[in-house]
């Protein structure tokens, strides 16, 4: 009893010629098919090169072409001849020229003796397979494909389309259910040939041809015919991308090849000296006994076409540049923005350092330049503080900012004073915090030194800045997590909405606020608002900021800090 | 873009006129080997590390214009058998900094093979570049149907003043330029060749913080599968046709990618700029080198608190600077 080994082979023929030795010469016949494309001069040799060895043949030549009947036509001939030519094969594995035994012949002539009716065959009904190119499952048993599928895509696509719309349905043989696997599989000689003889095969084959890419279906179909003893997985380890195109193996992989305790890998690179002379030297390749187990494979590979169809979250750079709305997720993590806070309190920067463990920042976007937490020039990833390199593409200031620091909350101040640009950015992000006490800024202004004509212009102009920049944060497509109080509504109680914000940032941390942030002093800022209304101006963002000494008090009585217990 | 095209293959076809073949080993170079084109101008100390660079990682033939060097490169470059060598006097700027006569070079001698395009001082990091040749990457790209991989360049520089330490021939010259910057690049698309325009990194945080939009551009795509079709349009920043432009993914994913580590900043490159200044053959009246030359005389320091120290391929990838996509 043995295990026979049915190779089909296209290109790399000098590993295909290693691999069919390293069998052959450990007592398992091999028949190999070479694709009809595959030229004579090269052919020939190597044909010759295998023919020290007996129990080596070689099936009719036929053109291959992915996806089409030719290769399940090829395996067929070539298993015929198996079967026909070597008797004491028991076992046959559809191999191709790419593959690489990982483990010791006998190993695996071992463990199917020890399984002698098994089937190994991935074979899983359409509805429970999740990785079919182009989306075609249950479609490639029903619909024709006359069209090439690499070759004349766009006429492929059209024709499915239109099969789709009019209705189309081809019928499928009675008893079958169609299946879906992996193309390498290992079947009993008692199966192999009940598939390959059976009265009606003329019927399936005649179905099939027609089935689009019938390698993945015609024996993982059939195979449920005639064998209840199925083990639904190939002993094969083969990786698909999400386009459908095999993973291919290199050196470097070789540990986690030997951990796989899997019998045969494909695809090897051919150029991959390091892994061939390893795997197949019988005297340094030591697995034995172990069920295969392709696990950390598989999440390695799993994780690679993550990568390629997701990416990295917030992350823009030359071969991800996300277009609008297709970013999942516009920043690659969470930042709060403060407005109007630095106005109101002083040092609020500083107060906010100790009571979150994040980074805080001065106004970011401060037409002086960047306040980068501790007046650094440079920050993290050396972004630069000067303004105009920031404003030549203030998004990407921003989002560069929170790919640099991942793992650390970013704090920033904003105010109308600041370039407005990254205000859609911000209000369509869910990793964006944004608290603002609207017409805050006029605590500077009543503070300033400058004259009184130029505080009313000022004024004017940063209340229409901060007026669009509150729209924007109310409109429909906001995905960040706003909060907006007028002046006169926050300092009504200042310490809620504050330990509101800094539990939402650092959850875990459950004491309450041990020290206030010291308002400034708002003694007659209630006639500033005043003069400036007298001025033909209307301080709306404020709210109704009480007038005259009632307003003082109330701003004395909050000067003191105090402790909220 | 079809005229385009067309002119630019018409100027690489004039350019042949201003170029005289030194040394031809073309002959040698066999159907699936890689290539590498590259123009030069009195290079001579970096020539030695340069080539065993790319040797080593699989180059199989190195074709050179020679813009006229008078320190012995040419001399250097006749003695090896895997390099072909062509002669201009002609000018750098009339030939659009070398395009021309690397298209008319790519056309005749890289059809159908994967060519790299790279100045002598820069140097190709792709993924598992340090346990896979480039085969490997060109066999996997073949296999995955794309034609052109980017590499973005990163400048490379040393702590503390360009020319306080000295490149010995031979030298790995990431040993002396051994920092970067990683976060601090700033990218916009061109809606006209569909490329990506990268600029950052210390070249404009040094030297062009008041003229952001001058500063030069660091999107590269070096390595293409050539067809005698194609052209390069302003240095390998973009290729016609278009869609060769198209190595970024706009649905959310990563492609692959890689970079070029840019040594341009050793102590060659205080003489290179006076020389540079008054050649005036570098791009926009070489006002790049001219930016280099105002602030090189206060000898800036390129470093700060957080540069980077290089590592490998794999803390690229990590910074975001580069992708394994899915190649794994």
């Amino acid at each position: 009893m043995t295990v026979g080994f049915v190779m089909l082979v296209h290109t790399a023929l000098h590993r295909a010629e290693q691999v069919a030795r390293h069998w052959a010469s450990h007592g398992c016949p091999v028949v190999i098919h070479v694709d009809q494309r595959v030229k004579k001069e090269r052919y020939q040799p190597f044909v010759n090169s295998l023919s020290d060895l007996e129990n080596v043949v070689f099936s009719k030549r036929r053109a291959c072409e992915w996806g089409t009947w030719s290769l399940v036509g090829a395996s067929q001939d070539a298993s015929e001849l198996m079967l026909s030519r070597f008797p004491e094969v028991h076992h046959v594995y559809l191999s191709s020229g790419s593959c690489l035994p990982l483990r010791p012949v006998e190993d695996l002539k071992q463990y199917l003796a020890e399984r002698p009716l098994t089937n190994f065959i991935e074979s899983v009904t359409t509805e429970d397979v999740p990785w079919t190119v182009g989306g075609l499952d249950h479609e490639r048993f029903t619909l024709r494909f006359p069209f090439s599928w690499k070759k004349q895509r766009r006429l492929f696509d059209r024709y499915v389309t239109w099969q789709r719309k009019v209705g189309y349905k081809r019928k499928i043989p009675d008893k079958l259910v169609p299946h879906l696997g992996s193309q390498w599989w290992c079947l009993t000689r008692q199966t192999l040939s009940a598939i390959l003889e059976d009265p009606d095969r003329k019927i399936y084959d005649t179905y099939f041809k027609k089935v689009w890419i019938p390698d993945e279906s015609y024996y993982q179909t059939l195979v449920r015919l005639y064998s209840d003893n199925i083990e639904s997985r190939s002993l094969t380890l083969s990786k698909f991308d999400y386009e459908g195109k095999p993973h291919i193996f290199y050196d470097d992989h070789l540990q986690l090849l030997r951990r796989s305790d899997c019998f045969v890998a494909r695809k090897i690179w051919p150029k991959a000296e390091r892994l061939y002379a390893t795997f197949l030297d019988t005297k340094i390749n030591p697995m034995k006994g172990a069920e295969p187990n392709p696990g950390k494979i598989d999440r390695i590979f799993s994780k690679a076409v993550e990568r390629r169809v997701n990416g990295r979250e917030g992350l823009y750079m030359q071969s991800r540049m996300p277009g609008h709305g297709k970013e999942h997720g516009k920043t690659s993590g969470p930042y709060s923005i403060f407005e109007g806070f630095s106005d109101l309190f002083e040092d609020f920067e500083g107060w906010l350092s100790r009571s979150v463990g994040a980074r805080v920042h001065g106004h970011l976007y401060a037409p002086e330049g960047a306040e980068f937490a501790g007046k650094q020039k440079v920050f993290s990833g050396a972004l630069s503080s000067e303004a105009r390199l920031r404003d030549y593409n203030p998004c990407g200031f921003l989002t560069s900012l929170v790919w640099n620091t991942r793992g650390e909350r970013q704090c920033f101040m904003f105010g109308p004073r600041d370039n407005q640009e990254i205000s859609w950015l911000v209000a369509t992000d869910p990793n964006a915090q944004v608290s603002v006490i609207s017409g805050a800024w006029a605590v500077s202004l009543f503070r300033s030194n400058m004259s009184f004509s130029e505080i009313r212009r000022e004024a004017a102009r940063l209340q229409k800045i901060e007026a669009e920049h509150l729209d924007i944060l109310r409109s429909r497509e906001v995905k960040a997590r706003i909060r907006i109080w007028t002046l006169a509504d926050f300092i009504e109680s200042p310490m809620e909405p504050l330990q509101m914000i800094i539990d939402e940032i650092a959850p875990r941390n459950v004491r309450r606020l041990a020290e206030a942030p010291r308002m400034r002093d708002l003694t007659g800022f209630g006639q500033f608002l005043q003069n400036l209304k007298n001025q033909g101006m209307k301080p709306h963002l404020m709210g109704d900021f009480p007038m005259g000494n009632e307003s003082d008090t109330r701003a004395r009585s909050h000067k003191r800090p105090y402790l909220v217990k | 873009m079809r005229l385009r095209r067309k002119r630019a293959l018409w100027r690489a076809f004039q350019a042949r006129r201003e170029l005289s073949l030194v040394q031809d080993n073309t002959p040698r170079i066999r159907p699936d080997d890689i290539l590498l084109v590259c123009t030069l101008r009195n290079e001579r100390i970096r020539l030695p590390y340069f080539l065993k660079y790319y040797r080593d990682m699989g180059v199989r033939h190195f074709l050179f214009v020679d813009n006229d060097s008078d320190d012995g490169s040419r001399e250097y470059l006749l003695e090896q058998e895997d390099v072909s060598i062509w002669h201009t006097a002609g000018s750098y700027r009339k030939s659009l900094f070398g395009v021309h006569w690397m298209n008319w070079i790519a056309r005749k001698y890289c059809h159908g093979h994967w060519t790299l395009t790279v100045d002598v001082d820069e140097f190709f990091v792709f993924p598992f570049c340090d346990t896979r040749p480039i085969q490997a990457l060109t066999d996997w790209l073949d296999n995955s149907g794309l034609k052109s991989f980017s590499a973005m360049l990163i400048d490379m520089y040393p702590k503390g003043p360009i020319d306080a330490q000295f490149y010995r021939e031979g030298q790995n010259p990431f040993e002396i330029a051994e920092w970067f910057d990683s976060g601090n690049y700033m990218i916009s698309t061109n809606p006209e060749y569909y490329n990506l325009w990268i600029q950052g990194g210390p070249r404009a945080r040094v030297f062009f913080k008041d003229d952001p939009y001058s500063a030069p551009s660091l999107n590269k795509i070096p390595l293409v599968k050539w067809h005698r079709n194609y052209a390069y349009m302003h240095s390998t920043h973009m290729l016609l046709p278009r869609g060769l432009n198209l190595v970024y993914e706009t649905e959310g994913g990563e492609k692959a990618s890689g970079a070029l580590l840019h040594a341009k900043f050793l102590n060659t490159f205080v003489e290179k700029t006076r020389e540079e200044v008054e050649r005036k053959q570098h791009y926009a009246g070489s006002r790049e080198y001219l930016a280099y030359h105002n602030r090189l005389e206060d000898d800036p320091d390129l470093w700060c608190n957080w540069s980077e120290k290089y590592i490998n391929w794999r803390q690229l990838e990590i910074l975001g600077l580069m992708s394994k996509g899915n190649w794994a």
